[in-house]
């Protein structure tokens, strides 16, 4: 055991992309499940461990095939990406049981354990781009995520998910390319890719090469925003979310958004502030109005739509600007609010989109107009659905109301006031599409659809029900979320100084 | 009781609502049972509110838990004498309204009992928590939470005037909560580093005079249960709940937390000193002034026995935002005198006019001519209600009232003194026709459905007798609701 600890930043990623290439030579969808499960709980495990080490005794850098850093591939683990590691992980471990029901029920039979090959291949490039510490590596685990994830959305029972994981595979390409010419170009200014150098050497930039970093910041946040589906480059996300499987779509909302946003953060902080201080204000203060534009616009859309995935699908591209606003107010509370809406977030929309597929499994259908009295038919899955929509509103005592607290003390720690008003008008809208749900789940009369309906088999009911009550646990009890992304955001400001 | 301290009797009246609601669904199949989870859990609860009287009067503060959630935000219970009067009050009347639900709930064929239970015990539970939060996280979560337990009774019947209401409801509620209340929260936890409940109040010094009219507004808007106007619609909306719905929740359990908090927030996060100083509350006096006529003139003109009863809440909501503006330590008691007298007179009223719909399936005021005469029981308790409402002596209406008109020559408010003047005649004018027709006028000669009724079950008449009752002896022994104000004034920091 303690030859293998110094090894697990390696092994974070080496377990799900053995586990992919394993589960690429089974036949059987039973037997790729177990080896996904089994990929993706010892990944949670090493990121447990990872995460307890760091907190133990600070940042572990990884020199990849013994070369040192800044020339080899440094894999570098602090407490921000120890948190999103465990979080994307963790989440996953949860969800496993469900899949196997959800996925044996959409997707057929040979082409199950396909479907588990893309999912670890998707995990071991989500986990990559949260563990390494070099910007060119960070692109490829980019694109090992991104290719699996448009297999995953196209294997969707609707004939429209190919459409949906081709637009998807457009500008999600279009969002990786620019992303690399970012970094190409950081390359030539300063000669390094290992990111923690990046910050050091632009910090003593010169000011002729000014002009080429601002291209790169430009190409760079572009690129990361179109893949963090940050409004208004979200285009591609809902039909994404609503037609790919049940489980891709659950598994991916709660991660591959999430560690996009994790990139961001790093290059926003340590990288860029250091270089271009005002130039950084002009961003922050871009990406504050465009967070407040998702987290109004796409509420609004939220509400007009029939189908419960796609309004799902537009409410996380508000609940995105929720975490991108945190992000712009750039001090210690707002960074806390929007990190750890980063981790709540997961919770309470893995909770609603399993509901949903549980929902989908037994009535097959997510039209609102086909889920009427299925409050009554199914109420446990009904009742963890509301829990998570609670915490979209920011319901005191949920875990959406303690990313909103943060977020509310940093907008005031800034001066900026009226933003605790904006931020509370927009969870009003929350209020009306989930309130939309209830109406039609509990006081409809019971559709044809769900006549039969009950709640599903208890492998897809426990993560269901965990999810749920996490979503309440971690509005009590915030050590583990807002505790470790306190630290995070901590680190990432002291870094920027 | 069973010589628990005050601090496990404080735990126990916070968990038993909860426990209750968690017993009840298990008793879905035997309705006896799970009506019995129902009245023994509320009767622990007034047991344990009881128990936690003497140790108060004598000056001990219970606490329990403290929760430290987020910078800010603790979850931590403080027993203090205006919670403890109004924990009083709720849990007392839920014993009494669990009575009535039997008979209401059985003799109307009610659908979903089971969940309407849950939900009641729940929201009971929520206004406890309320009643005993020691800062104002803690009472803004149950706050919130006892919106969201209540909109399932409010949508009850399940049909499209039903759904309206309660969408009405909750946007109303949820809405004013969120835009106004919680950002309140949010200045207030900031300006004050704390957002405990200090007698004496946490903002002197901390904030300049216009912040504080602001904060104010914040407040009295945020706190949209207590229906000051215009935000008030949601209260009749309301009233297509289950009429015992109407009649704890929307008469005692949901409004009186709203003006609780309202009260609250006044004496223990402003402090009515600082308040006073700042001079920035007046408006506040207008605005509840206004509220109590216009309600009244409302009420003048409705048919619906509900509604009017609704619209008559709402102006009497306003007498206790008033006397809290008027910011006299005198009018400060009249405001809590008047919670709890409000509390038992308005309930009778709704069981009046539940027994009256159970029994003669009438709803509105024109139908009822002669009504007194086939329920004698139910139409004596209303007059005895209606009375209360005018603020007669010898009924507990007149209490608060006198409270209030002390404060009001006190701090020289005569726009006070003319409002309650002014709101007893419009009192008097609505309830008045309607207690004189059902006994004194002949029932109309088609109406033969008139002949077909007596009173209505007896669970219900008996509640309503015994809150009737209950009105005319909080007149006469007001001991412990003035022993409980006098030492809500009497607490210093």
């Amino acid at each position: 055991m303690r030859d293998i600890l110094p090894q697990l930043p390696a092994l974070q990623v080496v377990v799900p992309l053995v586990g992919a290439v394993l589960t690429a030579f089974v036949r059987r969808g039973i037997f790729a499940w177990a080896l996904a499960a089994l990929a993706t709980f010892l990944s949670a495990a090493i990121a447990a461990g990872l995460l307890w080490q760091v907190l133990a005794t600070g940042p572990i850098s990884y020199r990849l095939g013994g070369w040192a850093p800044p020339w080899g591939i440094e894999y570098r683990v602090d407490v921000l990406n120890a948190f999103v590691l465990l979080l994307v992980s963790g989440v996953s471990t949860v969800m496993m049981p469900f899949a196997r029901r959800s996925v044996a029920f959409e997707i057929e039979g040979d082409r199950q354990a396909w479907f588990y090959t893309m999912y670890l291949l998707c995990l071991a490039g989500l986990l990559g781009i949260a563990i390494t510490g070099d910007a060119f590596n960070a692109f490829v685990f980019m694109e090992v995520s991104s290719l699996a994830t448009y297999v995953l959305i196209a294997m969707g029972r609707d004939r429209r998910a190919l459409l949906a994981a081709y637009q998807y595979l457009i500008l999600g390409t279009i969002g990786a390319t620019l992303y690399v010419i970012g970094v190409g170009l950081l390359y030539l200014v300063t000669g390094t890719l290992n990111i923690v150098d990046l910050g050091a050497r632009l910090g003593a930039a010169s000011a002729e090469q000014m002009r080429p970093i601002l291209a790169a910041l430009a190409f760079i946040t572009v690129g990361i925003s179109l893949k963090l589906a940050l409004f208004p480059l979200h285009l591609w996300l809902p039909n994404a979310y609503a037609y790919a499987p049940s489980f891709a779509t659950a598994f991916l909302a709660a991660t591959a958004t999430k560690v996009a946003v994790y990139l961001l953060l790093r290059f926003l902080f340590p990288v860029f502030s250091l270089a271009i201080g005002p130039v950084a204000l002009q961003i922050l203060h871009m990406l504050l109005l465009l967070s407040l534009a998702a987290m109004f616009v796409a509420s609004i859309l939220a509400v007009y739509e029939q189908n419960v995935k796609r309004m799902l699908a537009y409410s996380s591209v508000a609940q995105i600007g929720y975490i991108t606003f945190g992000i712009s107010l750039a001090n210690q509370y707002g960074l806390t609010g929007g990190i750890v809406h980063l981790f709540n977030h997961a919770v309470m929309k893995g909770a609603m989109f399993l509901a949903l597929g549980a929902l989908f499994y037994r009535v097959r259908s997510v039209r609102l107009a086909d889920l009427a009295g299925v409050g009554r038919q199914m109420p446990l899955t009904s009742a963890a659905f509301v829990v998570g929509g609670l915490g979209l509103i920011g319901t005191p005592g949920t875990a959406g109301f303690i990313s909103k607290w943060y977020l509310a003390l940093g907008a005031i720690d800034r001066g900026w006031w009226p933003l605790v008003f904006l931020l509370v008008a927009s969870s009003l809208i929350a209020v009306v599409y989930v309130g939309r749900f209830v109406e039609v789940a509990y006081f409809r009369p019971v559709s044809e659809a769900c006549k039969d309906a009950r709640d599903p088999p208890l492998n897809m009911l426990i993560p269901i029900l965990l999810l749920g009550a996490a979503t309440i646990y971690f509005g009590i009890e915030t050590e583990l979320s807002a505790g470790v992304a306190s630290q995070a955001a901590d680190a990432l400001l002291r870094g920027a100084k | 009781m069973f010589d628990l301290t005050s601090e496990q009797l404080l735990l126990v009246a916070l968990l038993v609502p909860f426990a209750g609601a968690a017993l009840i669904p298990l008793f879905h199949r035997v309705p006896n049972v799970r009506e019995a989870v129902t009245l023994v859990a509320a009767a622990v609860l007034f047991l344990s509110v009881i128990g936690l009287l003497q140790p108060v009067l004598n000056g001990d503060r219970p606490e329990a838990l403290n929760l430290w959630i987020a910078p800010g935000l603790v979850l931590a219970f403080k027993v203090e004498p205006l919670g403890l009067l109004f924990a009083l009050v709720a849990s007392g009347l839920w014993i009494v309204t669990s009575i009535y639900s039997i008979g209401y709930m059985r003799a109307n064929d009610e659908p979903r009992q089971t969940s309407y239970y849950v939900c009641f015990a729940v929201a009971l539970g929520c206004a406890v928590a309320i009643a005993f939060a020691k800062n104002l996280f803690t009472l803004f979560l149950f706050y919130e939470a006892l919106t969201l337990s209540t909109y399932p009774l409010v949508a009850h019947k399940g049909d499209a005037n039903a759904i309206r209401g309660g969408r009405i409801y909750l946007l109303m509620l949820l809405g004013t909560s969120l835009l106004f209340l919680l950002p309140a929260i949010v200045i207030t936890i900031v300006l004050a580093g704390t957002g405990d409940f200090v007698p004496g109040g946490i903002l002197a010094g901390k904030a300049s005079g216009l912040v504080l009219g602001v904060l104010l507004g914040l407040y009295a808007f945020g706190i949209g249960k207590a229906a000051l106007m215009p935000l008030h619609f949601w209260l009749p909306a309301a009233m297509v709940a289950p009429t015992p719905v109407s009649a704890l929740l929307h008469a005692v359990a949901v409004v009186k937390a709203g003006v609780f908090s309202i009260l609250k927030v006044v004496v223990y996060v402003f402090g009515p000193g600082t308040l006073l100083g700042s001079g920035q509350s007046q408006w506040l006096v207008y605005v509840a002034g206004a509220t109590i006529v216009v309600a009244s003139l409302v009420a003048l003109r409705q048919d619906n026995l509900k509604k009017l009863l609704a619209y008559s809440t709402v102006s009497q909501l306003s007498y206790v935002i008033l006397a809290i503006a008027v910011l006299m330590p005198i009018s400060i008691r009249g405001a809590a005198m008047h919670i709890a007298a409000h509390a038992v007179s308005k309930i009778t009223l709704f069981f009046a006019a539940g027994s009256i719909y159970t029994a003669a399936h009438k709803t509105e005021i024109s139908q009822m001519r002669g009504i007194g005469r086939r329920m004698p029981w139910t139409m004596g308790a209303f007059t005895i209600g209606a009375l209360s409402m005018i603020g007669l002596p010898s009924t507990a209406g007149f209490l608060g009232k006198w409270f209030m008109l002390s404060g009001a020559f006190q701090g020289g408010q005569w726009v006070v003194v003319v409002v309650i003047v002014l709101s007893t005649v419009l009192n008097a004018a609505y309830f008045l026709p309607i207690v004189f027709n059902a006994f004194a006028s002949e029932p109309e000669a088609g109406d033969r459905a008139a002949h077909a009724h007596g009173e209505a079950p007896w669970p219900m008449v008996a509640a309503l007798t015994l809150t009737a009752a209950g009105t005319i002896a909080l007149f006469w022994f007001p001991g412990i609701a003035l022993d409980l104000s006098s030492s809500m004034i009497a607490d210093k920091p």
